[in-house]
């Protein structure tokens, strides 16, 4: 059974001209099929303008597709009587971490979807200290987001998500605008969520590192599923990679590297640590 | 500079002011500032100057920090002071060339600088004691009988709110592109008034594409998290009466009595 | 030696309750021609650096002299200075404002005094030196792609003919074949037309790939200074200021430490492809 599933999904960008005449069509889905199970942790790999961002929309209906079929927990997607049950189990976080908070207070941020979803006074406190409390924000709970660092602010958003009580949270891209310490940050918080919550989790991104603890990735080319497969299977496959303007982590492209001139080393090398053990073992044979 | 401002800032503290129910503050404010403009002789303006100062210590908030927020309405203050202090016909006091400054002048002239400065400190007493949150929530519920005849209360109060938290983080911004462009020799300063205009233009165009920018991502992020609008929304932090709500409207009322009192003639 | 600080430091909103010392007694010199990475965490105090280095903010105490001149002297135009040490900051969206790429080239040119026709040549050499097809060059900036609007806030700033160029995180949020051009091209200006190029980054494998010379930045000092060999082989402090050498410097270390006859001090990829080739081909000649 799956929680999101999607075939032939296809939706197009129509760019018109001052006249407001058709100019060109962007075709931002083309084809795109996906299938998450609940509970699972999706990435979505693409360089910037390859559909992936196009595509988390889609998950939310912030965007309807033109055709194809869409199914998120069992509801279809494609109905607009929908909307709001598909918004509540999949929340959104999107990349800047400015532009999604509402209020100026953190609690009252977290607050800000449950309100909006009607829930008793009550209920609200006790999901907004939860969900605090799940990205160990809890602190910071009457700060101000002005003073917190981009990743605090991002763990913000991703509370904020939480307390809607989402059955699948979509991260687009949450970590481009930060520095490798809130990048880090913001990727055990959610990786958390997954493992202890069972919240199933897709995160479109472009950095390689962070979906290599994924379950499984799909990578997009101009709004086509190009690759797909657990982390290991894709970044393998490093010269396909590399024609999609991704790269692969860096051991993995040096133990790439190192096979290409007549090393025998084992395929699917993704760490630092897997690479100096099948060095080792190499060495020592 | 920009930085000085401290209307629109909320200054966190744990004191009376601050617990206040947010309307009981509006309310307060108002007649404060209305206050501030019946008070005509002495015993008024040391009736006002007590308000002030009981405010100003109940809030705990430090003056010093309240002061720094003067700064950006000095011109303002400078120039309204002196068109009192040279318009105002009256017993003539010092003359020089064609300039007359009158003893009424000079009254009038202090009263204002009394009257702006207070102002400012008083709204932004309102500002510091409140969270923007607070303060939208207290319109919307102070304004909500408007409702009745379609007037888009919840729609105008939640505009308010996200533009209070969206202001420091646009003049922030405001201050690294004027950055980015005196990096390229960009001169916001010399020139005439026309030449000055025109040398906003690479800071305002920037602002203004980031800010539309910013207004998309937001409403994008609002719709994500379910909002549609005020109707079948809870609150968090819903506005209700305390007793100490009830005793501070009695003090206001007090306080306004004094003032309309203190009125009547000397 | 082009730039020079002098015992140099920056207090912010000095005698409030905010006040914070973002920088420290920084000494520092700046060699014609020198391609130098700055790394640091946010607030380690790098931007505040960088903008003393224009005369954009003013040191608490201290002195900076560019080309032998302290730029605080009374007849000192800093805005001259501005257009020799050209600072590109890390957002595009923050300078570019014109209704063309190409207009938008010329401002800085324009500001320096130089007549249109100047300013158009200017902004012409410098948009082509920054990689940026021409097609784009009539274009509204604000419709660009991330790393075309990189190009063109460089191309801003590098039509004023800095002798000193600053970019202050150029690869941030792009993907990786938008930074790995990017930074190509920041170092093909270095190559070519011999500037003096100084790299804020966050990323020690991008800077490990292209500069000659590392200043490591932590609470307002500068902690580390040196080639990025000679940084990375103290990999135990960067790590306690939270910053982390590359991937590559510790695979290395891992490797020599368990008597695989490495090179330990290599920084990138290629580097330590090289050396393990080199190890391997010992002992398969050993064997022979």
């Amino acid at each position: 059974m799956s929680f999101i599933k999607a075939r032939s999904l296809k939706f197009e960008y129509i760019q018109r001209d001052e006249e407001g005449n058709v100019d060109g069509v962007l075709t931002a889905l083309d084809n795109v099929d996906l299938d998450i199970r609940p509970g699972e942790f999706v990435a979505v790999l693409g360089h910037n303008g390859s559909g992936k961002s196009t595509l988390a929309k889609h998950l939310n209906m912030l965007l309807q597709a033109e055709e194809g079929t869409l199914w998120v927990d069992g509801k279809d997607a494609m109905d607009g009587a929908n909307l709001w049950d598909v918004r509540k189990c999949t929340g959104m976080v999107f990349q800047n971490p400015d532009n999604q908070i509402v209020a100026s207070v953190v609690e009252e941020d977290v607050a800000f979807g449950p309100e909006n979803l009607g829930v008793p006074t009550g209920e609200i406190w006790k999901r907004v200290h939860k969900s605090l409390q799940s990205v160990g924000m809890e602190p910071y709970r009457s700060h101000s987001p002005n003073k917190l660092s981009g990743g605090q602010k991002q763990r913000v958003a991703i509370a904020g998500v939480m307390a809607m009580e989402p059955k699948c949270i979509v991260l687009d891209e949450p970590t481009a605008m930060l520095d490798p310490h809130g990048r880090r940050e913001v990727l055990e918080a959610m990786e958390a969520l997954n493992r202890e919550k069972k919240i199933t989790l897709i995160l479109i991104t472009h950095y390689m590192e962070e979906a290599v603890h994924a379950d499984k990735a799909y990578v997009m080319d101009q709004g086509r599923v190009v690759m797909q497969g657990t982390p290991r299977e894709i970044f393998s496959q490093v010269d396909t990679l590399q024609k999609y303007r991704l790269d692969v982590p860096q051991m993995a492209l040096l133990a790439h590297e190192l096979r290409k001139e007549g090393l025998e080393l084992p395929e699917g090398i993704l760490t630092r640590q897997e690479l100096a053990e099948a060095l080792c073992r190499l060495y020592g044979a | 500079m920009i930085r000085d401002i401290t209307i629109g800032q909320y200054y966190p503290a744990d004191s009376l002011l601050h617990r206040l129910d947010p309307r009981v503050k509006l309310m307060a404010a108002a007649c404060y500032i209305v206050s501030l403009f019946l008070f005509r002789n002495a015993a008024g303006l040391a009736a006002v100057t007590l308000g002030l100062a009981g405010m100003v210590w109940l809030s705990k908030v430090p003056f010093r920090y309240m002061v720094k927020g003067l700064r950006a309405i000095l011109v303002i203050l400078a120039i309204s002071a002196l068109f009192q202090l040279f318009l105002t016909p009256g017993e003539t006091l010092v003359a020089f060339w064609k300039l007359k400054i009158s003893r009424e002048g000079l009254v009038n002239a202090a009263f204002m600088v009394v009257r702006l400065t207070y102002l400012v400190l008083g709204s932004s007493l309102l500002t510091l004691t409140t969270t923007p949150n607070q303060l939208t929530d207290g319109l919307e519920k102070a304004l909500s009988p408007l409702g009745k005849i379609h007037v888009p209360v919840h729609e105008v109060t939640m505009m308010m709110s996200i533009a209070l938290r969206f202001i420091p983080i646009l003049m922030e911004e405001t201050d690294k592109i004027m950055k980015a462009q005196l990096a390229r020799g960009a001169d916001f300063e010399s020139g005439s008034l026309v030449k000055k205009a025109k040398s906003m233009l690479p800071l305002l165009v920037p602002l203004f594409v980031s800010a539309f920018r910013r207004a998309n991502d937001l409403a994008m992020a609002m719709e994500a998290r379910c909002y549609r609008g005020g109707e079948g929304r809870t609150k968090m932090k819903p506005l209700c009466y305390h007793q100490r709500d009830g005793l501070a409207y009695l003090a206001v009322a007090g306080y306004f009595a004094a003032v309309l009192f203190l009125r009547r003639d000397l | 030696m082009s730039i020079i600080l002098d015992h140099v430091y920056y207090v912010y909103s000095e005698k409030t309750a905010y006040e914070t010392q973002a920088l420290k007694d920084i000494c520092l010199k700046i060699g014609d021609g020198e391609f130098i990475g700055l790394i640091g965490h946010t607030g380690s105090g790098k931007s505040t650096l960088i903008q003393h280095l224009n005369g954009l903010l003013r040191p608490s105490s201290g002195s900076i002299y560019y080309q032998g001149q302290d730029i605080y002297d009374a007849d000192y135009s800093r805005k001259e200075l501005r257009g020799k040490v050209g600072l590109v900051f890390q957002y595009p969206e923050h300078q570019l404002f014109a209704e063309t790429v190409f207009e938008d080239a010329c401002f800085g040119p324009k500001n320096q005094g130089l007549s249109k026709k100047e300013a158009q040549l200017r902004a012409f050499a410098a948009l082509r030196d920054v990689g940026l097809p021409e097609e784009y060059w009539y274009r509204p900036p604000f419709g660009l792609s991330g790393g075309q609007k990189r190009r063109a806030a460089i191309a801003g700033v590098l039509a004023m003919k800095p002798e000193v160029l600053v970019l202050d995180e150029p690869a941030a949020g792009l993907d990786p074949k938008g930074r790995d051009e990017i930074l190509g091209q920041v170092a093909a200006l270095h190559r070519d037309l011999g500037m003096t190029v100084i790299l804020v980054s966050h990323s020690m494998e991008d800077v490990a790939n292209y500069v000659d010379r590392l200043l490591v930045m932590d609470q307002g000092s500068i902690r580390l200074d040196g080639a990025p060999r000679e940084v990375f082989r103290h990999y135990r402090e960067l790590e306690a200021i939270g910053l982390a050498a590359p991937q590559a410097t510790y695979l290395m270390q891992e490797l020599a430490g368990r008597g695989i006859p490495v090179d330990a001090g290599a920084t990138t990829l290629e580097e330590a492809k090289n050396s393990i080739l080199q190890a391997f081909a010992k002992i398969r000649t050993g064997r022979l």
